[in-house]
């Protein structure tokens, strides 16, 4: 079935998947933002409990969605990977150091004889939640701002100076944190993670204070969220961007770029507007109708709008990874993916996705009939 | 490439690697005793048996945070520190990473929150399911990552498509069922139930040993121990076939695994041995001050002949005519004439000269095979450390063998229940924990140590693998990487030992 697609198609089926991917990440991202939360929507030990227990049981579930976006990534797009996480090198390890420390906080922390203290396990979470939700927030800037590489692919035949794909910078990827663009994208992606982290505690703690203050967060968060999203979707829309030519796969800058591409794609502007009505109607549901529902509705916005902007960065002849050292190594769909045959046999693959969403969604709805009470922490069952 | 660079980024992919390997094997091995625990509950209702199941699941948990915690940057270091090699091999070596994400690593995730957080929650049906789950799902993500990792010890199932400088997918099923791939993953898997075997035997005895929870103790140090002696056998089993294929695939590490210079008819298996540190390939001093050996059985062993013909590394570099072995001299001028045609073919494909293109594309595939080669400038660097891999091999194999000891010993004693006056087998059990840690170890060092110089055997060297970093920052991961992992790693044992002291609830 899929063999008989061209590699174009298949290339593109993979760039939604990569897509929908990072879409999923960033929704699953609340639980980043509630870790920059705990100490602000809880009172007591217990209600920092019952909010480190909400989360906590979605951690893995988020890692493993980074870790198999990255996968993922590797598998279709493997020059992707042989350029950015080799050149942007100091970016991605902020980002991994966060994530390691936060795969063993929620199990260490509150354990005896845990040899950092409590404090410093939770302290952990909040690294994690700030810089983690940042920094990607940042390095997925750089699709739409450009990096500086170059690759030359003769270099593999020389010994003496022989890696392919070069990074131009020295400060390797954190040269991204000067570009004000990268810095609006990983400021939106931090306050959209502590918006849905809000929401989310709303929807599954029974605690008044906990609910009361997480609904006083979501207001205090999604205005900063407006301010900073608001200039990057304006940045976007009216900057320029980098074009290809479908015939010769010549890069080049064009006015407006990103513009024409959600004008030219209706389906990527109709995702964005979804998108931001969505995130838009979650919150108001939360504030003015005292829903505890709005983490659906924010949930699927981000999904979408998330969605709609790797569409305009991938798709329409675009490089969705710039070099702005040397246009001509920019990375698009077409240059950086792999052979047919392994596009092919990774679609296979992919359709075990809708099974995996599957029993996510069933674990996730029978683990969600009760929600978290103060009863529970202090029952004595397994507990983080 | 620069030495620094390759060395440095080598011990940081070892590091992190041997951390992660901390406690994989543990996941791998327990979560199996868990189910069955837990099967029995189901089954009898008994609801100590639940108690024994939620106790051994604590540590688990505990384990297997960290061992995520470690997990992580292994998938992302090929990129971030193997940048030339992501490129040469990505298209193959992806896959596999991609599908142990989407087939191993959401099973575990989303059904390990059940298995802990679900007990009140779902039925006693679909918890038990649950757990089996996390089980399948850990080893699912052995079979993927072992199946990578075999692909670079024997690669099969690909072709270099010189248009895009790289490797390229040509039959998935070869790469799935590559035999390496089949041998590495069982036997990789076992020395894991191994590991949890000795790991709930050990504690066990240790409770025993202080008169504290008798009943919980003998039960669960029986089930260990079958599990154990069972995973043994299997071990050997495999472990021979691993062999048997590695004289094939990869005959330089077989022969520093044995310590054998000058290859043999008849070739004997060291037992023990020590090497002489003054032996070099091209001396005649003896390659061991003291040796043990069996008879004929390397040569029954890898070639399933006692008679045949083993080569040694000096046969291997220098080659042997008699024995049709080319010297690696010749390889090294193979490789440079494919990496000469990648050149020509670009060039000639860049003037538009097809033809020309179509000589040097013929060309190439008759030497792909020792392309990796081209990149060497002396013969002796084909050869792996030979007293690392030496020791390494005849350690973890000699524990092997003392953990199947010490598996029958505990049954039999368990069955007869004069565990109890046994002090000494008690104490041995305590103790094995660790040794069952270093034999995996070991383990993992005789397969990549044993295959330098080699990232890609045959296809690609180490030193043509690496990112274009400097050597200072890939100092200062390092580094990190080191304090950051050794301060979880005392948390980890911290937490673990205090759990056990507190016991089962």
């Amino acid at each position: 079935m899929f063999e008989t697609l061209s590699h174009l198609a298949l290339q593109q089926y993979w760039w939604v998947i990569i897509s929908l991917l990072g879409a999923l990440l960033v929704f699953l991202m609340f639980v980043l933002g509630g870790q920059t939360l705990i100490g602000q929507v809880a009172n007591t030990e217990v209600q920092k409990d019952m909010a480190v227990n909400s989360i906590g049981r979605k951690w893995e579930l988020t890692f493993t969605t980074l870790v198999v976006f990255g996968g993922a990534f590797f598998a279709s797009f493997p020059i992707f990977y042989a350029t950015s996480f080799g050149g942007a090198y100091w970016l991605w390890m902020l980002i991994l150091f966060t994530f390691i420390v936060q795969a063993i906080s929620y199990e260490f922390r509150k354990k005896p004889s845990n040899f950092l203290g409590q404090k410093t396990y939770e302290s952990f979470l909040l690294i994690n939640g700030l810089f983690g939700s940042l920094l990607i927030g940042m390095a997925v800037g750089t699709f739409f701002t450009g990096a500086e590489f170059s690759i030359d692919q003769v270099r593999i035949t020389s010994p003496g100076d022989n890696i392919i794909s070069r990074w131009e910078s020295p400060l390797h990827g954190l040269e991204a944190a000067t570009n004000i663009q990268n810095l609006l994208l990983g400021l939106s992606v931090f306050f959209l993670a502590r918006i849905q982290g809000a929401l989310y505690f709303i929807n599954t703690i029974d605690d008044e204070t906990v609910v009361g203050k997480s609904r006083k967060q979501l207001l205090w968060n999604t205005i900063p969220f407006l301010l900073v999203f608001l200039p990057f979707m304006v940045m976007l829309l009216t900057g320029e961007g980098f074009a290809v030519n479908p015939e010769s796969g010549e890069v080049y800058m064009e006015p407006d770029k990103y513009l024409q591409n959600y004008l030219q794609m209706p389906v990527a502007g109709i995702f964005l507007l979804v998108g931001v009505l969505g995130v838009l109607a979650g919150i108001a549901i939360t504030l003015f109708r005292q829903s505890n529902k709005g983490i659906w509705f924010t949930g699927a916005g981000t999904v979408f709008a998330v969605l709609s902007l790797f569409i305009v960065a991938g798709f329409n002849n675009t490089a969705y990874y710039p070099s702005t050292f040397d246009l001509q190594s920019s990375l698009t769909i077409q240059n950086s993916s792999s052979s047919h045959y392994t596009l092919t046999a990774m679609s296979y693959v992919s359709l075990l996705m809708p099974v995996v969403i599957g029993y996510i969604w069933y674990a996730w709805k029978l683990m969600n009939r009760k929600n978290i009470s103060a009863e529970e922490m202090e029952s004595g069952e397994h507990a983080y | 490439m620069e030495e620094a660079l390759v060395n440095w980024s080598r011990g940081q992919f070892a590091l992190t690697a041997m951390y992660h390997w901390l406690f994989v094997p543990l996941t791998l091995g327990l979560s199996f005793i868990m189910a069955i625990m837990e099967t029995i509950y189901y089954k009898t209702g008994n609801e100590k048996w639940k108690k024994t199941t939620q106790f051994w699941m604590t540590l688990f948990g505990i384990n297997f945070a960290i061992g995520v915690a470690t997990g992580i940057i292994l998938e992302f270091e090929f990129g971030t520190n193997w940048s030339n090699y992501s490129w040469f091999v990505g298209d193959i070596f992806g896959t596999p990473l991609a599908v142990e994400g989407i087939m191993a690593f959401f099973l575990e995730s989303t059904f390990i929150a059940v298995m802990f957080f679900g007990w009140d929650k779902v039925s006693k049906k679909f918890h038990l399911v649950s757990t089996w789950l996390v089980a399948l799902g850990s080893n699912l993500s052995a079979l993927w990552i072992l199946v990578a990792n075999a692909w670079m010890q024997h690669p099969v199932g690909m072709h270099f498509n010189l248009d895009t400088a790289r490797n390229e997918m040509g039959n998935f099923w070869e790469v799935l069922l590559n035999p390496t791939a089949v041998d590495k993953f069982l036997h990789t898997i076992s020395s894991g139930y191994v590991i949890g075997a000795l790991f709930v035997t050990g504690i066990s005895a240790w409770y025993l040993l202080n008169n504290r929870h008798i009943r919980f103790a003998k039960k669960s140090m029986m089930i260990a121990a079958v599990f154990g002696i069972v995973s043994s056998l299997f071990i050997v089993v495999t472990g021979d076939s691993s062999g048997h294929h590695i004289s094939r695939t990869q005959p330089m590490k077989l022969a520093a695994m044995e310590g054998l210079y000058e290859g043999q008819e008849g070739a004997d298996l060291v037992a023990i041995g020590v090497l002489n540190p003054n032996k070099t390939l091209t001396n005649d001093e003896d390659a061991f001050h003291f040796k043990i050996a069996f008879p004929r059985l390397l040569s029954l062993l890898a070639e399933r002949d006692a008679d045949a013909f083993v080569p040694g590394m000096n046969d291997l570099v220098y080659g042997n005519e008699e024995q049709n072995i080319p010297p690696t001299s010749e390889k090294i001028r193979k490789g440079d004439m494919a990496i000469q045609a990648i050149k020509d073919y670009r060039e000639a494909k860049e003037n538009n000269n097809d033809s020309l293109a179509g000589v040097h594309l013929e060309k190439f595939n008759k030497f792909y095979h020792n392309m990796g080669y081209g990149y060497f400038e002396d013969e002796k660097e084909v050869v792996p450390p030979v007293a690392l891999t030496f020791y390494s091999f005849h350690v973890m194999v000699a524990l092997g063998f003392l953990f199947v000891l010490l598996f029958i010993l505990v049954i039999w004693n368990t069955m007869n229940d004069t565990i109890l006056s046994k002090r000494y087998l008690l104490k041995a059990a305590v103790w094995a924990i660790p040794f069952g840690y270093l034999a995996s170890m070991l383990g993992w060092v005789v397969s990549e140590v044993g295959r330098q110089p080699w990232t890609i055997q045959d296809l690609l060297p180490v030193k043509m693998s690496t990112s274009h970093i400097s050597t200072g920052n890939v100092q200062t991961t390092f580094w990190i990487f080191a304090v950051l992992f050794t301060i979880l790693l005392i948390a980890e044992l911290s937490i673990m030992i205090r759990q056990i002291k507190i016991g089962p609830k």
